[in-house]
């Protein structure tokens, strides 16, 4: 590998921070968030689905979309992120489908959380795993 | 209407028919010394439509030996589950008999003895009289690739496909998906793919940019067969730009994409598909998973893991099918499809037996024509080996415990590195070794033999790295190769943890000194997916190393202690 000493490095410091530490780095922050989207109300797991990648070809730029019906706002969060807000995003009455795709940056492996308030008032979450991984051995 | 109690009875007597009539018998047969062509390709016509799937063939043009793998766990639901036993336990569950034909084409026990017997297998000229066979039974039979078929061979190395795209073409395949293919770059796979004069298909072949599906690659194809519409979705390899260099691919993105399939299969079945078949390169697992998750497929034609299994495995209502690699296997499907319902199933596992099947002669000149410019090359002897030289088993394998003597010595080095991929044909005490052997082994469009340092806890972030793109507990984390090989280390590897906990006691074994995670180490190895990684070819390493021996003795590696297994 063209590992010079500083890409050697480089490498070897994102990856630890990746393994040795919790995957939620950043636990409290994500708790808070989540507290003030929803004001401590309680999460159904249907009526919103997130879709990302398992392992993440390149953690800088991660493709994912949420989608709930009838949702007024769906925030995500990259729970591993040392800023682990991503978006909220905001549907007026007339939009046409509750749904949006972006791209985030993943700073290693962690939880993706979406969290939608629907129309009623009550809310919905789904959360998906990604994987930053270095790569190397394909069969 | 057939209920699904019906449909699992109609498909399991199917396959007990095969188990009995094509499996049992052959090691008696070959305990006679009877084994014949006819016999190996025995196959009573069923229902009105026949698939031929063959995969991962890695260039092997010719004839070769190939062992199966001693060592390939299952983790979680998979474990002690095919295709995660091997030897003895899988000669029980398929029940054949010690020493036949059966055992020395899927297992690894007593192979160099069993191969003077049973002689080489695979060879593109042997696999295309089995494909003329099925094809005058059945003449609109399917031939489906299912890719790994453009990489692993010096002629393909130097022709950049071209060898394997003249022979395959000429066997006439009616679709293919794609792994190996893509690192012969983007350019070079585009300007193949438009040529091609059969389908290209990977419903998970996205272009990286927009993130949506790539207009080169089809995700699917309709073709009437038996007055049925068999639909054929292709899965090409889904961690392509992880597992093998993204650079070389910058356009294209992969992943599983299992809700696309979900979309994909609904598609074909909304179109009026009477049967629904997937071309995959999922691996295994990967492809039992998506089984449970997506409905609505009848069979899938599994390839990438290179496992041989000589009955499917049923998923819900769908039959995976798992064929080998190296061209040592072709599988034959027969499918009994009627009012868009499929009713039952027969399958067979054939083994290209080189010395029983014979060579077409027309693919056999075509061969020698793709091989010509390059013969001196091919069979120059480089050296000889007094060992049995195989690749395959989750940690180490005789051929990269050389190639990482190779790189010790050669780059010298602390620590070698070799990667665990799947391909790599086995060669037995007393052969010679050619250029074309090495090449087998080693030959990739990345080759480049790096030489860096590394710390001690740089070396352990690799390990539980790769350990978890095998060990993770959920296949859709798994990337379908096996551990890197490590040559002048040993390790602890507790395959039940999770990342960063599996791997412990890493231990210099020149100086017998517990690796030190702050301490620097010189680092050699290969393959990596680095884009501008420097160092000579690692084939040309290896030779170095091999003509310096004279003759290589590889002695058994007990370096890695495995636990939880």
């Amino acid at each position: 590998m063209e590992f010079s000493r500083r890409e050697t490095l480089g490498l070897a410091l994102g990856a630890a921070v990746m393994t040795v530490l919790p995957l939620r780095v950043s636990a409290s922050i994500v708790d808070d968030r989540i507290a003030e989207f929803t004001g401590g109300a309680d999460m159904a797991d249907t009526g919103i689905e997130l879709t990302a990648p398992e392992i993440a070809e390149n953690g800088n730029t991660v493709p994912i979309s949420v989608d709930a019906p009838g949702a007024t706002a769906i925030m995500v969060l990259a729970t591993g992120n040392p800023t682990p807000g991503v978006a909220t995003f905001n549907f007026g009455p007339l939009a046409g489908s509750q749904s949006a795709s972006t791209r985030i940056r993943l700073a290693g492996t962690q939880d993706v959380v979406a969290i939608a308030k629907l129309a009623d008032g009550s809310f919905a979450k789904a959360s998906a795993a990604v994987k930053v991984t270095i790569g190397g051995c394909g069969g | 209407m057939i209920s699904r109690r019906d449909f699992l009875q109609v498909s399991m007597a199917a396959s007990a028919l095969v188990g009995a009539s094509g499996f049992g018998n052959w090691g008696r047969l070959a305990a006679q010394q009877s084994l014949t062509q006819d016999q190996l390709l025995q196959f009573d016509t069923f229902g009105n439509i026949s698939l031929i799937h063959i995969t991962d063939i890695h260039a092997q043009l010719k004839p070769i030996y190939f062992r199966e793998p001693s060592i390939n766990l299952g983790v979680g639901g998979n474990k002690g589950h095919v295709p995660h036993i091997t030897g003895a336990d899988f000669r029980k569950a398929y029940g054949i008999a010690d020493g036949s034909a059966s055992a020395y084409a899927l297992t690894h026990d007593d192979f160099s003895s069993l191969a003077q017997g049973y002689g080489r297998v695979g060879g593109m000229d042997r696999v295309a009289t089995v494909i003329n066979a099925i094809r005058a039974d059945r003449p609109d039979a399917l031939l489906l690739d299912g890719g790994d078929t453009w990489h692993g061979s010096y002629t393909c190395h130097q022709t950049a496909g071209q060898d394997m795209v003249n022979v395959m073409n000429a066997l006439k395949p009616d679709a293919m998906t794609f792994h190996w293919e893509f690192t012969l770059g983007s350019e070079r796979v585009n300007e193949i793919v438009e040529g091609l004069p059969f389908a290209a298909l990977g419903q998970n072949i996205f272009d990286s940019e927009w993130d949506e599906p790539a207009e080169l690659f089809k995700p699917y194809k309709f073709f009437d067969r038996g007055g049925a519409k068999v639909a054929v979705i292709g899965q090409a390899f889904p961690y392509m730009p992880i597992a093998n260099p993204g650079w070389m691919f910058p356009e294209y993105s992969f992943g599983i994409r299992d809700e696309h399939m979900q979309e994909m299969v609904d598609e074909v079945r909304a179109a009026g598909a009477d049967v629904v078949v997937v071309l995959s390169h999922n691996g295994f697992d990967v492809d039992k998973k998506m089984a449970g998750v997506v409905t609505g497929i009848d069979v899938i034609l599994s390839g990438h893991t290179h496992d041989a299994l000589p009955e499917p495995v049923l998923v819900g209502q769908t039959h995976i099918i798992a064929s080998g690699s190296n061209g040592k296997f072709v599988s034959r499907v027969d499918l009994d499809v009627r009012d868009g319902q499929m009713m039952g199933i027969r399958h067979k596992l054939i083994p290209i037996f080189a010395d029983v099947i014979a060579p077409d002669p027309v693919i056999s000149k075509l061969i020698d024509e793709q091989r010509a410019p390059y013969a001196d090359q091919l069979s120059e002897v480089i050296g000889k080996t007094d060992s049995l030289l195989y690749r395959r088993g989750n940690f180490n394998g005789t051929w990269d415990d050389l190639i990482c003597d190779a790189l010790l010595s050669e780059r010298e080095a602390d620590i070698a590195m070799s990667p665990g991929v799947r391909w790599g044909p086995s060669l037995n005490p007393g052969d010679d070794i050619t250029r074309e052997d090495i090449w087998n082994v080693t030959s990739m469009s990345y080759g480049a033999a790096y030489r860096s340092e590394m710390t001690g806890e740089f070396i352990k972030v690799i390990l539980e790295d790769v350990a978890d793109n095998i060990f993770n507990p959920d296949p859709y984390y798994q990337q379908g190769g096996d551990m890197v090989r490590i040559g002048g280390m040993g390790y602890r590897i507790d395959i039940t943890k999770p990342q960063g906990e599996r791997i412990s006691e890493m231990t210099l074994l020149k100086t017998g000194e517990k690796i030190d995670a702050s301490k620097s180490y010189v680092v050699s190895g290969w393959a990596s997916v680095n884009e501008g990684t420097e160092g000579p070819m690692i084939w040309d390493v290896v030779e170095d190393h091999i003509r310096k021996q004279g003759t290589v003795s590889v002695t058994p590696n007990t370096s890695v202690n495995v636990v939880g297994a």
